[in-house]
């Protein structure tokens, strides 16, 4: 009976709903409740892979209802190779932030726990969307949680990073609606975005569109020069949402190029590829350097973030070089899929690293690097943990870390061979920032007297903890299941984008 | 044989596992019993590999474990080339590692973190074994990772130490300088081929020798150069070639059985196996090859003289590490990667015993490790004594202990190349025969020979170390002595890793002279009549005449000189650069970016700025808002007035 039901509908509206009943049940049950939700919804959420046909790049899943027959409007859903793994990563990320809030969040806990579920059903809504004002319903419905979340459970500083977050977001979405209205008058009222993919559009049309969306998503994802909004964000952040944050939401501005950007003005990313692609190791090398200057763990790993998230937009937009090297759009294919394997990579490694933060933050009260030192004595466990997740923020093959950043490395290769070079230097950075901060808060003598009664971690942090690290050592030693599903919808869009609209 | 080649690298895997999980739970007794029969059997079982790849002389393997990843058409996997080359490393590997495990036992007996120890070194066989097996880039890289990773570990191994934590992090990241350029290199392979397959790569690799690519636009570059060159910069990490050689001295703050295994005897060749495996390539390029013989003789001599100021016995014999494996680089330089192998599997030997006799002298000492403070332990401890001896005559190529038929071979074939750069590189390995048995010796005779320095508490409770250590030493000291013999015949010039290595007709060294290498008593008494015996005979001779006869002279000679002694104490400054110019560069960049570009320019000019200069600008507004009718009647009077003005005047003309 329950399969029968339309699974990503199913997907959206589950902790929507749930997230209302958690509202309506109170505070003492919030958290169980939650979490049965949280669990439920990701146990819903892995017939997507199971049953996803890898052999084609057709929507899958798909459904379509008229929602505002009159202007066009459709509740149009569907998933491809691309948006599946975000969708399952969303389920399994939620999960672990009802985790970490259980006991940590003593102030409404039922209203955090609620905001994060309706959060989860909303950014599910944004992966799946096909209508253009379904998307951006969600998209911007996204905003309201978030901001809630930083508004009320965040640190002292909380509202200049509100409002800052805020505004950055909102600017940059009110240009997509209008890329998103004009596209629809030009495609005869429709707001299908399959329909955009195949629209026609002059170069001139093109680089306005792409511009207009480029704002959207660069302060998303974010990209430099509009990322200072993510430090400022995170630290005010409660944990939980620093997790949502990082491992998500980021995303969104990275899918936001491959189903907007790339198809709907082609012509125009091969003009501007350049940017971005410059945009890209600007963060790469420049947030690296930035990030060995931090003071604060969370801003540290913020701009560590930001770098990681370069290799994304890296690697999607690399196309259009490889295709005048090599004359084969196939070649990009590596590096494509290389961006996709590091959003889902960053998206297990961030929460863990500022889970990990959380844990610290929690007993001690504090994010600064100089508080801390010789952790490793006192919270074993913990500092082992860290150890992985700092080895696999740098990296290390044997984790996920390691797969993104490799495959976009090699193919940028057949790039050019300065992108490589200025991309390969996160070997070194990625090594220094987050190795250093290690150094200075898990090794040597104890520090301070707070440092010296520190409780390890319990069984929660550790379940939690020990759920990302099989999953980041999982993708790691065997890539291939994820890299799987990405071929057809990676090609077809590659071949896509290699012809021209004009 | 599939399974056993599979089990190998997974015995010691399945012992670092339960060590490391569950040593809190099973104890100290059960965790390295785990760990121990793990290399054991991946010991065993690499003797069956020898015996079956070497002595029966079957093919070579090579085949897929799992298909890591598919992309763009190109299988990533993981899997498996056993030929004669990694049989001998697998030897090498295991045999070492098993003899650490053991002498682990006794050395850290008392150490809070003992489990964890045998995780860690068990988890680094597993690692380098994956590298030595590899048949492929990806799981090269894998496994070269894996080794800094756990590199990084064991230095770092007492956390509370800061010089530990500090010496673990440099290493991790001067490697990361390395692998930097091995990535590139990599990236080029595949690039140009289109594979990561070793077997599929070199085949295709002379079909890109006329290949150029540009760098820098305006100068083509062969592309083969360009991949050996990037590959070679990982190999310099990774082997502790100048200009990265500066984390190994340091890394001998970690345990001493690690210094011995992974710092001495195997994953510092990992650099001189990886070309020794990549020889089809290095062979496309004389550039790369000029290249690999000059970094090589560099840090074969000057790597040597700094071993010759050092106080600290562990860095002495790091210091010789550095230098010897400057030879093997050498003889990858010209093309005598056979030789290179060779001098690496006698190095493991009888390194691994240095580092392993100066660990029981450690032990006796009560953690004490300044030579100093030693002298005339042949007294108290009669096998470290012997076996230390050994490694010492093996180390500076004494007639028929091992080290000699490696290292002789080394310098013949500098002798014999036409390679640009091998003129500079006969004298530097030439000069570095001297040096190394001067330090060596010195170190000999300062630690067990002379008065007794130490002070009287440990004076009296000297005593040799329990079998637990000795017998590890016994056992390296074995093959340290007959090892060169057996093999010289094959290793040194012959045909002995068959396919695995390439060497191009122009390279090869001329029969005439390889045949003095064909028997072991041959090359003894030829040797007599060259000139390295007499060089290492009178650097044991000035050690002793320096140290023994007359200990008075090195103090005046250290004032004579003392602006040479300077730059070698300080090690040529090569840390204080690195530390003012990359580390204090690299925090300074990463302030200004954060302060000038984030801060004040985004974020101060851009953002608040824009919300400053809107606030600016309502401000003004706000001055005209004044709520006062009478403004506002006249400012519409105003207006009026304008626009009268305006149609009768403006307009009309």
């Amino acid at each position: 009976m329950l399969f029968d039901l339309p699974i990503l509908s199913t997907l959206i509206w589950t902790p929507i709903i749930g997230g209302l009943i958690v509202l309506a049940a109170g505070e003492k049950r919030a958290r169980l409740i939650s979490l049965i939700v949280s669990v439920l919804t990701f146990i819903l959420s892995i017939p997507l892979y199971t049953k996803f046909d890898t052999s084609t790049a057709a929507m899958q899943f798909p459904e379509l209802h008229s929602w505002i027959p009159s202007f066009n409007i459709n509740y149009q859903l569907g998933v491809d190779g691309i948006s599946m793994p975000l969708i399952i990563l969303t389920a399994f990320t939620t999960i672990l932030v009802v985790l970490s809030a259980w006991e940590v969040i003593k102030k409404k806990p039922d209203q955090y726990m609620a905001a994060f579920l309706i959060m989860e059903g909303v950014m599910i809504g944004v992966f799946s969307a096909l209508d253009a004002i379904l998307f951006y319903v969600f998209w911007e419905a996204m905003l309201i949680p978030m901001f809630l979340i930083i508004g009320v459970w965040g640190g002292p500083n909380r509202v200049y990073a509100t409002i800052k977050f805020f505004l950055y977001t909102f600017l940059g979405s009110v240009l997509m609606l209008v890329a998103l209205i004009y596209l629809s008058i030009r495609a005869d009222g429709s707001f299908s975005i399959l329909g955009f993919h195949t629209l026609p559009l002059s170069l001139t049309e093109q680089i306005f569109i792409f511009a207009a969306f480029l704002v959207a998503f660069a302060v998303k994802v974010p990209m430099w020069p509009v990322h200072t909004w993510l430090p400022d964000a995170h630290v005010e952040a409660p944990t939980g949402g620093s997790v949502i944050l990082a491992a998500i939401m980021l995303k969104i501005g990275g899918y936001g190029f491959l189903r907007f950007s790339l198809p709907i003005t082609p012509d125009a990313s091969s003009e501007l590829d350049w940017l971005i692609i410059l945009m890209s190791l600007v963060a790469v090398v420049y947030i690296g350097f930035v990030a060995l200057a931090q003071e604060d763990m969370k801003k540290l790993i913020a701009y560590s973030s930001i770098a990681h998230m370069g290799f994304a937009t890296l690697g999607f937009f690399l196309v259009f070089s490889i295709i005048d090297n090599t004359g084969s759009w196939r070649d990009a294919a590596l590096g494509m899929e290389g961006g996709l394997v590091q959003m889902i990579s960053h998206g297990f490694i961030s929460a863990a690293m500022f889970l990990g933060v959380g844990v610290l933050y929690d007993r001690m009260h504090t994010r600064n690097i100089s508080d801390y030192g010789g952790v490793a004595n006192t919270m074993p466990v913990f500092a082992a943990f860290m150890v992985f997740f700092s080895m696999a923020n740098a990296g290390l093959p044997g984790t996920s870390g390691f797969v993104g950043e490799f495959m976009v490395i090699l193919d940028s290769f057949k790039a050019n061979f300065w992108i490589a070079f200025l991309a390969a230097t996160t070997l070194i950075l990625g090594a220094a920032y987050t190795l250093w901060m290690v150094k200075r808060v898990l090794y040597g003598e104890v520090a301070n007297d707070n440092v010296a009664k520190l409780k390890d971690m319990n069984a929660r942090e550790f379940v939690i903890m020990a759920l990302l690290a099989s999953a980041v050592l999982f993708f790691g030693l065997y890539p291939g299941p994820l890299t799987e599903v990405m071929h057809s919808t990676v090609e077809h869009l590659l071949q896509h984008v290699s012809v021209s609209k004009i | 044989m599939q399974n056993i080649y599979l089990a190998i690298p997974m015995a010691p895997l399945l012992g670092a596992i339960v060590a490391g999980l569950f040593g809190w739970k099973i104890g100290r007794t059960a965790s390295h019993v785990f760990a121990i029969s793990g290399v054991a059997i991946a010991f065993l079982l690499s003797l069956v590999v020898f015996n079956h790849i070497v002595i029966d002389g079957a093919e070579p393997f090579n085949g897929t474990v799992y298909t890591w990843m598919v992309s763009n058409g190109i299988n990533f996997q993981v899997g498996f080339l056993i030929d004669k080359l990694t049989a001998v490393m697998l030897i090498v590997v295991t045999f070492v590692s098993l003899m650490v495990h053991i002498y682990t036992i006794g050395y850290m007996h008392d150490d809070p973190g003992y489990q964890r120890f045998f995780s860690y070194i068990a988890l680094f066989t597993f690692s380098m074994l994956m590298l030595v097996m590899s048949n492929n880039f990806l799981q090269l890289f894998f496994g070269w990772e894996a080794v800094g990773l756990v590199s990084y570990l064991l230095i770092g191994f007492w956390f509370k130490k800061p010089t530990a934590v500090y010496a673990n992090l440099k290493a991790f990241l001067v490697n990361r300088v390395g692998d930097f350029g091995f990535l590139l290199g990599i990236a080029a392979v595949l690039t140009y081929t289109g594979s990561l397959d070793y077997a599929e790569v070199f085949k295709l690799a002379p079909g890109l020798s006329g290949q150029t690519i540009e760098i820098f636009s305006g100068y083509a570059w062969s592309v083969t150069t360009v991949i050996c060159i990037l590959l070679f910069i990982g190999a310099m990490g990774k082997s502790a070639q100048v200009p990265l050689h500066v984390w190994l001295p340091d890394s001998m703050e970690g345990p001493t059985p690690i210094s011995a295994l992974i710092h001495a005897a195997t994953m510092v060749t990992a650099g001189i196996f990886m070309v020794a495996r990549m020889s089809p390539l290095f062979e496309l390029s004389e550039t790369a090859l000029s290249f690999v013989l000059v970094i090589g003789a560099i840090t074969a001599l000057f790597m040597g003289f700094l071993g010759l100021v050092q106080n600290d016995i562990k860095r002495v014999i790091a210091y010789s590490t550095l230098s010897q494996l400057g030879y093997m680089t050498v003889a990858l330089g010209v093309s005598a990667y056979a030789t290179g192998v060779f001098h690496l599997m006698t190095h493991a030997f009888f390194k691994a015993l240095l580092f392993l006799g100066a660990g029981s002298v450690i032990i006796a000492m009560h953690h004490e490790q300044d030579m100093r403070k030693m002298g005339g332990l042949r007294k108290y401890m009669p096998i470290t004594w012997i076996t230390s001896l050994i490694g010492s005559l093996a180390l500076i190529g004494t007639p028929g202990f091992a080290g000699f038929y490696s290292k002789d071979a080394i310098i013949t074939a500098v002798k014999h190349s036409s390679l640009p750069g091998s003129g500079f590189a006969y004298i530097a390995v030439l000069t570095g025969v001297f040096i190394t048995a001067l330090y060596s010796f010195r170190m000999y005779f300062m630690v067990f020979h002379g008065k007794g320095r130490m002070d009287d508490y440990t004076r009296e409770h000297l005593h040799e170390c329990p079998p637990v250590v000795t017998w590890p030493l016994i056992a390296l000291a074995i093959p340290s002595v007959v090892i060169g013999a057996i093999y010289v015949d094959q290793m040194a010039f012959g045909g002995f890793f068959g396919s695995a290595i390439s060497v191009s007709a122009a390279h090869q060294i001329p029969e005439e002279v390889a045949h003095h290498f064909h028997s072991w008593w041959g090359l003894i008494v030829h040797s007599l009549s060259d000139f390295p015996v007499y060089l290492a005979g009178a650097g044991v001779l000035t050690a002793w005449f320096l140290y023994i006869k007359r200990p008075d002279i090195p103090g005046v000679l250290q004032n004579k000189f003392a602006f040479i002694y300077k730059i070698l104490d300080n090690k040529y400054f090569a840390d204080r650069f690195n530390e003012i110019v990359f580390a204090g560069g690299s925090r300074l960049i990463g302030r200004i970016f954060w302060q000038a570009g984030d801060v004040k320019l985004i974020d101060g000019l851009i953002i608040n700025g824009s919300a400053r200069s809107i606030g600016w600008f309502s401000s003004i507004l706000r001055q005209i808002q004044t709520g006062y009718l009478y403004h506002y009647a006249f400012a519409m009077i105003i207006g009026l007035l304008s626009l009268l003005t305006w149609f009768v005047f403006g307009k009309g003309s």
